[in-house]
């Protein structure tokens, strides 16, 4: 997608500087003149959205270290000194916790809309790749910084998630010590954890630079998962276009966002970890947080402890090989009448583990649990079965067709019933 | 149809958030819901109840409990009791008895109280509160409106995004200082056990904290306390001050949400008609079907 460079440096300044380091083409070519897909939808603007959650992440997330003190004996008090006594504490604590989930919130629209266009298909491996790995680095960062306030969910669910690691065979209890930094969680978890935690964003950033570099080398799908065939019919220049659509997108999450942050700060935490942490006093049920859920819930699905570890990591390795699994060589599950309602089904289940991980391990929750998790990895089972099979609807011709309408998408039902070659 | 799935992926994501029991009550009833002045979009504490609250939470509560996250200053600071600075300085130099030092001759000393100085807790530490309280630790009371909640359960987890309900903490804390009973039959308590309605499994260390009369409440001016001086009236007027000692800064929280609200919604109204505007410029925009 990436084709010949439209910059003009103006200025002498910009010459002199464009023949030395061309930093300023690579933002305009990146930023400005970068042809974006002219029908994407509104789903397209959570990759800015969660561009803005991480530098967001980062900036409260520096400042309240700034006034955090990573002691087991002090932790809990300096976020309560931070909550009462640091002006506007409370705005950059609440703001940096619920971030977090507002950031799970985007990342899973942003995957479940990359599953439904089918954008991890031919040539966006790689990117879809990378998108896995940012997936999981959010995912450590986030039970990292989870266990920083040093209340009892934090302390209980460091435990236990830190105790999975010693199913692994021969190497798991060595694992689990050398997290810990000692027999249990304790000052020293606190300590590694923290530094951990305040590193992982950086090598988040990393990684979404890479995830982005992958984007605009192959160009960004679109809901018809046709690819650009016409840059000048298909494609509009990401300024202004792209770049106003992403910005209203993101105030419109940011209200979503300002609403928990200012009305409901504490909705998305657990009551018991305003407590803080007590290694004698086990609380009633330990439960992660909401975004961990569906798959705490693949987790003890298993009886055997670990069956459970290797269970739950399959159910977030398999999301990479997905470019390999699915066999059609049509994207958009627009056009996919049985893949679509397979796709829907799985949403259903990832909703509905998501609530069975809340609950306590008990029957009938243990059995439904079970149910769910095969209908969990049977869907990418099904998606390898269904392309054999399917018979896609007709594609448009182009995407310019596709958003023009008129005669052009009539004349591709002649043309696009055989899948698109190419992919 | 993106909108319909941008919003049905939020508000599935946001639902599952709450499908998290922190605190299951087993076998206790739900707390009744109680009308409070500071929930919703533009509550505000009330000063005479928080007044009244701290009245009983120092006279009551704080025999057992600590409080410590609370300094005197805060009772004067604004959003909260409402307290004048005077006032507060006479209250923490009421207190006499503040360890402080090491002094220049390296001795630890006792002082009066000043405004910066913590609420000082009934006992030095943990062994100490549990050694005078029968092996029961009474857990400090700063932050229990948000460390103690109920399972609201499905759906009405979900609908609780809307209202903005998240007053379970105050709600149970009323339910549980009002819910003494006598034991049903077939319960048979042992010493320092009591029975209360709302208490997860019913028994609780502390005995029936607040009777009818027990603290003496301001009085108007027809010489009688303008609210009754009754256990409910006592229970609410605590957890109000509760909820103030857990989230001192409320007020100033959903006054400045109101604000970024009314900015980010008039921001989004005016980015959707610039975006209609430059998505116009397209030269086969016309055409378009």
């Amino acid at each position: 997608m990436s084709g010949h460079s439209t910059y003009q440096p103006k200025t002498g300044i910009e010459r002199w500087l464009d023949a030395r380091l061309p930093i300023v083409r690579l933002m305009h070519d990146s930023a400005v003149s970068y042809p974006v897909p002219r029908n994407l939808n509104l789903l397209w603007t959570f990759g800015g959205i969660l561009v803005f959650m991480l530098v967001a992440q980062i900036i409260t997330g520096v400042i309240l270290a700034m006034h955090y003190t990573p002691n087991a004996t002090m932790a809990f008090n300096s976020v309560e000194h931070i909550m009462r006594d640091v002006n506007f504490g409370w705005l950059l604590r609440y703001l940096h916790s619920n971030g977090a989930s507002m950031f799970f919130v985007a990342v899973y629209v942003h995957i479940f809309r990359g599953m439904y266009y089918g954008s991890y298909k031919a040539p966006r491996e790689v990117l879809w790749i990378l998108g896995v790995i940012i997936f999981l680095l959010m995912m450590a960062t986030a039970f990292m910084g989870y266990v920083l306030p040093w209340g009892q969910m934090s302390f209980w669910g460091a435990t236990v998630i830190t105790n999975l690691f010693s199913a692994l065979p021969v190497i798991g209890e060595t694992i689990v010590t050398f997290l810990w930094g000692g027999y249990s969680v304790d000052n020293p978890t606190l300590n590694r954890f923290f530094s951990l935690h305040f590193l992982l964003p950086f090598m988040i950033a990393g990684v979404v630079v890479l995830h982005i570099w992958a984007l605009h080398h192959v160009g960004q799908n679109n809901p018809t998962g046709v690819e650009v065939k016409d840059v000048k019919k298909d494609t509009v220049p990401f300024t202004p276009y792209a770049t106003i659509k992403d910005l209203f997108g993101m105030v419109c999450f940011m209200l979503v966002f300002a609403w928990f942050v200012f009305y409901q700060p504490n909705f998305m935490g657990h009551a018991d970890n305003y407590i803080p942490a007590n290694p004698a006093s086990t609380p009633a049920h330990i439960v992660p947080e909401w975004y961990f859920l569906p798959f705490y819930a693949i987790l003890r699905a298993i009886p055997d402890k670990l069956g459970g570890v290797l269970a739950m990591g399959g159910a977030i390795v398999i999301l990479a090989f997905l470019p390999w699994i699915d066999t059609s060589k049509v994207k958009s599950m627009t056009y996919r009448p049985i893949a679509r309602q397979f796709f829907w089904m799985f949403v259903l289940v990832c909703i509905g583990l998501g609530y069975l991980g809340a609950m306590p391990a008990d029957e009938p929750y243990v059995t439904i649990s079970r149910i769910l998790t095969v209908l969990y990895f049977g869907f990418f089972l099904a998606l390898a079965l269904i392309g054999i099979f399917e018979r896609p609807a007709p594609l448009p011709t182009s995407i310019a067709d596709s958003v023009l309408g008129g005669s052009g998408a009539r004349l591709g039902h002649a043309t696009a019933s055989e899948p698109q070659a190419k992919g | 149809m993106s909108l319909r799935l941008s919003l049905a992926g939020l508000v599935t994501g946001l639902a599952i958030a709450a499908a998290s029991p922190a605190l299951a009550a087993e076998g206790a009833p739900k707390p009744p819901a109680q009308s409070w002045s500071f929930s919703g979009p533009f509550g505000k504490f009330d000063r005479a109840q928080l007044q009244r609250g701290f009245k009983v939470a120092k006279e009551v509560c704080a025999n057992c409990h600590a409080m410590s996250l609370i300094r005197f200053r805060n009772l004067a600071e604004p959003g909260g009791p409402g307290f004048t600075p005077s006032q507060v300085a006479a209250l923490a130099a009421s207190y006499t008895n503040i360890k402080d030092g090491p002094n220049d001759s390296g001795e630890m000393f006792e002082r009066p109280g000043r405004p910066a100085d913590a609420f000082p807790a009934p006992f030095a530490n943990e062994q100490a509160a549990r050694a005078a309280n029968g092996g029961a630790y009474p857990p400090p009371i700063d932050m229990l409106a948000k460390a103690r909640t109920y399972e609201r359960g499905f759906p009405k987890f979900v609908f609780d995004i809307f209202t903005q309900y998240q007053e379970q903490g105050p709600d149970y804390i009323v339910a549980l200082l009002t819910g003494y009973r006598d034991p049903p039959a077939g319960v048979t308590l042992l010493p320092g056990q009591n029975y209360n309605n709302f208490m997860p499994g019913h028994l609780i260390a502390m005995p029936k904290p607040l009777s009818d009369g027990q603290v003496e409440y301001p009085k108007g001016p027809d010489g009688k306390s303008p609210v009754p001086e009754t256990v409910e009236q006592y229970a609410k007027d605590v957890a109000a001050f509760m909820v103030w000692m857990a989230e001192p800064h409320l007020e100033a929280r959903k006054r400045l949400g109101f604000q970024v609200m009314i900015f980010l919604a008039l921001f989004a109204g005016l980015l959707y008609f610039t975006k209609k505007k430059i998505w116009a410029r397209l030269p086969d925009h016309a055409s378009a079907h």
